[in-house]
């Protein structure tokens, strides 16, 4: 029995090593994935069109269905906290505030950049990988294109803008927090308004805009990653996806943790 | 021309190039020809610079590639055509826009010049009127003829085709072959063409490198490779029923 568990152990240690480099040599491809973006920069006027297309696919095109989502999850945000509010001594002006700060804090930059991550993160994947198996990228490259600042570069660039739709998710989520507290008969207008404007801390805002704009570059460069190594077929950029849609969540996830150990701690 | 020496690449422990020199002339249809499996898209990527070689030396009209620097070979890059297997257009874009692709990346044509001469080259591959056209509303045929024409809209000094009539029926296969040809005289480039398609090496194979298990197994012309000795070769050769027919024929004095 003992010399079985020792056998489990080197097992374990080995498979924890093995699993250690793999992820080690992905990282390391990534770091030289985002040094390549800025290599070799394509034509400025061709550029000026990608980034104008990609604000199109990416953020102008994520717009109904993050604002749809948003404008929902406001509304039970504020029904779930006044269908709890039983105390008559707390205020119904709770209702506007646990909106506002759900809403800004956390619902907008973090549920919503898992929601893209799903929806932009698949598209970028599975068309950079389609590029990769019909030998597109081959052909950029033998044509003396950098492939990377030409199919990478103009998304990061289109996700600068991602902290303007996250603006506007914001507005639709207290806007359907509002419409269901007020309309709902849960609370007034004057209180829900109270609400959104009690303790309000600007800081708290800033704080969303950052984490937004590191998801935003997550949400470009991982699933780009994804798609420009994956190898094989149809099959491939199938699983390419999938596999980039859960890292590109476990990054988010980790990363809003660290950053707001760092930034409101 | 493009001179290749003792060009050696492996993957892993497998070696697949194992040592090839060869030479593609100027102006001549240059083919690499053998078997599934023998080393001849390895062979092409290296020479296209897509792989790295272990060793040996690929020198483009007398300037090692291993030599020069990024900016250099970036530039070379920009003078080299190729048509890939698969076509491998953009899906994102109309056949016009494919085609005007490399002039609109590396010349300072206006919009206007760069319609001309898109549809100057693709008057020259019979494609008239599918300018707005998306890759995918074009047959295969099509396609390859498009992939030719933005391969050559830039006038390169270098076009490289990889199995450029394969999955294509006859009719459509002897249209490209004669193309390229064509092109190939005209402008005066070196053309280096892979294929397993006898037909192919027997219309336009001018110079012919035959690659057997990642070696050199003979190179001649066209005109030579149905006449020669070598096992490999006539294995290779006369493996189609239609060329072991001929040969018979030729044997009875028919």
């Amino acid at each position: 029995m003992n010399k079985f568990n020792k056998a489990l152990n080197y097992v374990g240690l080995f498979l924890s090593i093995f699993t250690t480099m793999r992820f080690l040599r992905h990282i390391g491809r990534y770091m030289i994935m985002l040094y390549g973006v800025f290599k070799r920069p394509t034509k400025a006027i061709v550029l000026k069109e990608l980034i104008l297309k990609e604000i199109d696919d990416l953020i102008i095109g994520s717009l109904g269905i993050t604002a749809f989502i948003s404008l929902f999850m406001g509304a039970v945000v504020a029904l779930q906290t006044a269908l709890n509010l039983d105390n008559p001594l707390i205020p119904k002006s709770l209702i506007g505030f646990a909106t506002k700060q759900s809403i800004i804090l956390e619902f907008a930059p973090t549920f919503i950049s898992v929601i893209m991550a799903g929806k932009v993160g698949s598209y970028v994947t599975s068309s950079i990988g389609s590029m990769r198996v019909t030998e597109q990228i081959d052909a950029l490259e033998v044509m003396g294109i950098n492939p990377l600042n030409y199919l990478i570069f103009p998304k990061i660039i289109a996700l600068l803008f991602y902290p303007f739709l996250i603006a506007i998710i914001m507005f639709v989520g207290i806007a359907g927090g509002y419409l269901a507290a007020v309309y709902g008969g849960l609370s007034s207008s004057e209180d829900f308004i109270v609400g959104l404007q009690d303790s309000f801390i600007p800081w708290h805002v800033a704080y969303a805009f950052i984490k937004t704009m590191v998801f935003g570059l997550m949400l470009a460069t991982i699933p780009s990653y994804h798609g420009y190594y994956m190898e094989g077929g149809a099959l491939e950029v199938g699983k390419a996806s999938t596999t980039s849609f859960v890292w590109t969540c476990v990054a988010i996830i980790i990363a809003n943790y660290i950053l707001t150990q760092l930034l409101l701690s | 021309m493009i001179q290749v020496n003792d060009l050696r690449k492996s993957f892993g422990d497998e070696e697949i190039l194992k040592g090839i020199t060869a030479t593609f002339e100027k102006g001549k249809t240059n083919m690499i020809i053998g078997a599934s499996g023998s080393g001849k898209s390895v062979f092409l990527k290296n020479m296209l610079g897509l792989f790295v070689p272990d060793s040996g030396e690929i020198i483009y009209d007398g300037e090692p590639i291993n030599e020069m620097q990024i900016e250099r070979k970036s530039n070379l890059r920009k003078e080299m055509g190729m048509l890939f297997q698969h076509s491998a257009l953009f899906d994102s874009l109309t056949v016009e826009e494919n085609v005007m692709f490399p002039l609109r990346m590396f010349t300072k044509m206006r919009l206007k010049e760069r319609q001309e001469n898109a549809n100057e080259i693709l008057e020259r591959v019979n494609l008239v009127g599918l300018n707005k056209k998306m890759p995918s509303e074009i047959s295969g045929g099509q396609q390859k003829r498009v992939a030719l024409a933005r391969a050559v809209v830039n006038n390169p000094r270098f076009l490289f085709c990889d199995e450029p009539n394969s999955g294509l029926d006859p009719k459509t296969a002897t249209v490209i072959d004669n193309l390229i040809q064509e092109i190939t005289h005209e402008r005066d480039i070196t053309t280096v063409i892979i294929s397993h398609d006898m037909n192919s090496v027997m219309e336009i194979g001018e110079t012919i490198v035959f690659l057997k298990d990642g070696k050199l197994a003979w190179k001649g012309t066209n005109q030579e490779i149905f006449k020669t000795d070598n096992e490999t070769v006539t294995d290779f050769v006369y493996s189609s029923n239609l060329f072991k027919k001929v040969r018979i024929a030729q044997n009875k004095g028919l």
